[in-house]
């Protein structure tokens, strides 16, 4: 390549160097004062990270699949996956074989920022270049892909269905005007590298268009306002970013290391918080997978608002839709960036301070009398050779309220010759999950305390929970070394694999819905599963696992009031009965319940499935 | 005193005047919360509630003790309430306990109560 100008400079390039200036300044001092508002010891984790290499491995693994290929959203779906991942791949391929071009061709132009992006104008095609056969078809390939894409969103402003969404977010106006210049800079460039192709050479694109340009148009006079345009597009482009969507592309590549680093969320606005809030780009996955969306209402009020009013620090919408949100979980499960939209509405909720605090220093553990029954033998007795162990069942306040659940369990436990103990017959302290999810940490890991302070002298080797409110809470924020944690749908596979409960099929038709803590919270999809299907057949609801909809009773919303609980159920129950099942079947005491409210079909827990099926 | 004649005792007298007591942080949580003076005081609250057995917590006494100027009363029961959610499940009129008992925590108790 030979140089046209000596100086290597136009004044076009200025809005673009402006923009960019501008933006790289922001982002660094972002970076350097989210770094700085993480917790001492989050920071320490952070750095240290950096110089290992197992994890920078991973970090690089994935800002390659999350920042450029889009991964999560392919799977989710092909065409919206094709959309993001062509112009982020593109754009980088455009970038990285832009430098490469400079690199080679005018390395004493290295240092000049601008001269990659605008190779094309400075320099005239030779020899050297192979004839434009393989950097310049790469280029031009590239911006082929990037144009598919722009031609993608655009179809997508319109028929987002397409690309499996229901519903899209609203843009704001700084996410317009960057949305807007972004569909304007690649067709800017294709038209200016167009215009000089016949000078600095091109490839299958750019040299047909300069073709047909020439046909009608004459260079000298269109090359230099092309440029200036493509040029002023990405200036307007950079400059908006900042408070745009957009901020989420360099947002990204520092939460992706934070996130391996396993900085966890502590304060709502700051630190790790804000960087997950500045990463997502409004692309209104979570829109559709709020479950509070069957309202039209409350489509306000999912993830997606949420991180905009928190850039925004509109206080009092953020505190409205902290507090009205199920903390089904289900945002934090389908978000292609991994925004934690149920953690940092508990760290919001955190925030709120009251005068009345609960002091639970007046209830005494030693009144908790735990007698074990004597180990019966099942009705297996070829089975009874297998080492028993006590099993401490605690029912939890939700299942207290739905008692037949508690009856099936004893009823099963005594079936199987198990030694069990009730720790909370007669009443007891709740586990503390539901003060948690109100962001009173300090109650909540008193009753923790005074919890953990029964179960360890119980000399309980299992500890059986029929609610998974609790096995959330009991997994995450107690520490029982030695007794194993279970929940009863694992604790029932397990009885059943070992032969102690044995269960005669009949031909029902259940479905199972999977509870919010259960499945999303714990990851327990399996086990009930296979429970259900020693017991009968088993269909799947519309959404299952990862993208089952909350029942709508969670206790995990403070504001959300019974009636306008009530179309959440109903859609729950709509997706439930989509294989039009005999019985719907959960895991938990309170979908249970909440279900059985409305449901024109039975609804049981599986323990009672379990219970009426056994021998 | 005359502590027990015959199994019977005197106790003090529970007679309220209402001149007395202010209501104005009654009439607070009213405002922020409507559902506060929707309560018919059924009991299925008291019935079903976790903290009954240690401070003898029931969100429809606290209601009734808030409106007659008997806070230090109902902060004692209060001060147990595992925000478990029972009370909302079973309540008839489908008020949102856990919300007006958060509404209290912050309205009341901005003063030490003698």
């Amino acid at each position: 390549m030979r140089e046209i100008y000596l100086s290597g400079y136009n004044n076009f390039v200025l809005p673009f160097m402006l923009g960019m200036t501008f933006c790289l300044v922001w982002c660094f001092f972002g970076a350097a004062r989210i770094i700085i508002q993480l917790p001492g010891s989050d920071r320490k984790k952070f750095f240290l990270s950096l110089i290992n290499p197992k994890t920078m491995a991973k970090n690089i693994r994935d800002w390659f699949c999350d920042c450029l290929f889009h991964v999560k959203l392919w799977k989710r779906n092909k065409l919206l996956g094709y959309m993001h991942s062509s112009i982020a791949f593109g754009w980088f391929m455009l970038i990285v074989i832009g430098h490469i071009e400079v690199m080679l061709y005018t390395p004493d132009r290295v240092h000049k920022i601008w001269y990659p992006i605008f190779f094309r104008y400075f320099v005239a095609v030779t020899e050297k270049t192979m004839k434009g056969s393989f950097f310049f078809f790469l280029m031009d390939f590239f911006l082929l892909v990037v144009l598919s894409g722009i031609i993608l969103a655009i179809v997508k402003r319109a028929h987002s269905k397409l690309f499996g969404m229901r519903r899209t977010t609203r843009p704001s106006l700084p996410d317009l005007i960057g949305l807007y210049s972004l569909w304007c800079i690649f067709p800017l460039r294709l038209l200016a590298e167009g215009f000089t192709a016949d000078i600095s050479g091109g490839s299958f694109l750019t040299k047909s268009l300069n073709v047909v340009l020439h046909s009608f148009l004459s260079d000298s006079m269109n090359m230099l306002p092309t440029w200036w345009a493509y040029s002023i597009a990405l200036g307007i482009f950079m400059c908006v970013l900042p408070f745009s969507r957009y901020m989420h592309i360099p947002a990204e590549i520092l939460l992706i290391p934070m996130r391996n680093a396993g900085i966890k969320i502590s304060s709502a606005r700051k630190g790790f918080a804000k960087i997950q809030v500045n990463s997502c780009p409004s692309c209104g996955v979570c829109i559709d997978a709020c479950p509070m969306g069957a309202v039209k209402a409350n489509i306000k009020d999912s993830t997606v608002y949420l991180n905009r009013q928190l850039k925004r620090g509109n206080s009092r919408r953020i505190e409205e839709i902290s507090d009205k949100c199920l903390l089904c979980g289900k945002c934090t499960a389908v978000c292609p960036v991994g925004v934690e939209g149920d953690k940092i509405r508990i760290a919001q909720r955190a925030t709120k301070q009251y005068n009345l605090c609960p002091d639970y220093s007046n209830i005494g553990t030693e009144s908790f009398k735990i007698d074990y029954n004597k180990n019966v033998i099942g009705l297996n007795k070829h089975v009874s050779n297998i080492e028993n162990k006590r099993v401490l069942y605690f029912a939890g306040c939700m299942t207290a309220l739905t008692p037949v659940i508690m009856k099936s369990m004893t009823s099963l436990l005594g079936k199987a010759g198990i030694s069990y103990a009730v720790m909370d017959k007669d009443g007891g302290i709740c586990c503390g999950r539901p003060m948690m999810m109100a962001g009173r940490k300090e109650p909540a890991l008193e009753m923790i305390a005074k919890n953990t302070e029964i179960i360890k002298s119980s000399g309980a080797d299992i500890l059986l929970l029929s609610c998974p409110i609790c096995y959330k809470v009991f997994r995450e924020s107690y520490r029982l070394e030695g007794i194993r944690i279970m929940h009863h749908t694992e604790y029932l596979e397990s009885l059943i694999s070992e032969g102690r409960l044995s269960l005669r099929k009949n031909d029902v038709r259940y479905v199972y819905h999977d509870p919010c803590e259960l499945g999303r919270g714990c990851g327990i999809y399996e086990s009930p599963r296979k429970v259900i299907s020693s017991a009968g057949s088993l269909v799947e609801a519309g959404k299952h696992h990862k993208e089952s909809i909350c029942c709508g009773g969670s206790v995990g919303s403070l504001s959300l009031g019974f009636d306008k609980r009530k179309a959440l159920t109903e859609s729950a129950l709509t997706s439930l009965t989509a294989e039009s099942p005999d019985v719907i079947v959960t895991a938990c005491p309170l979908c249970r319940s909440t279900f059985n409210r409305y449901s024109d079909r039975p609804v049981n827990d599986i323990a009672e499935i379990v219970d009426k099926s056994s021998l | 005193m005359m502590d027990n004649i015959f199994g019977f005792k005197i106790s003090p007298s529970s007679a309220i005047n209402m001149d007395k007591v202010d209501r104005a942080l009654f009439r607070e949580l009213c405002r922020v919360e409507p559902d506060a003076a929707r309560c018919m005081a059924c009991g299925s609250c008291s019935a079903t509630c976790p903290a009954a057995a240690f401070s003898g917590m029931s969100i429809r006494k606290v209601l009734l003790c808030l409106q007659r100027g008997r806070e230090k009363e109902a902060f004692g029961m209060m001060s147990n309430c595992m925000l478990c959610g029972k009370c909302m499940m079973v309540c008839p009129r489908g008020i949102n306990t856990r919300r007006i008992i958060l509404a209290i925590s912050s309205i009341y108790g901005k003063e030490e109560v003698k």
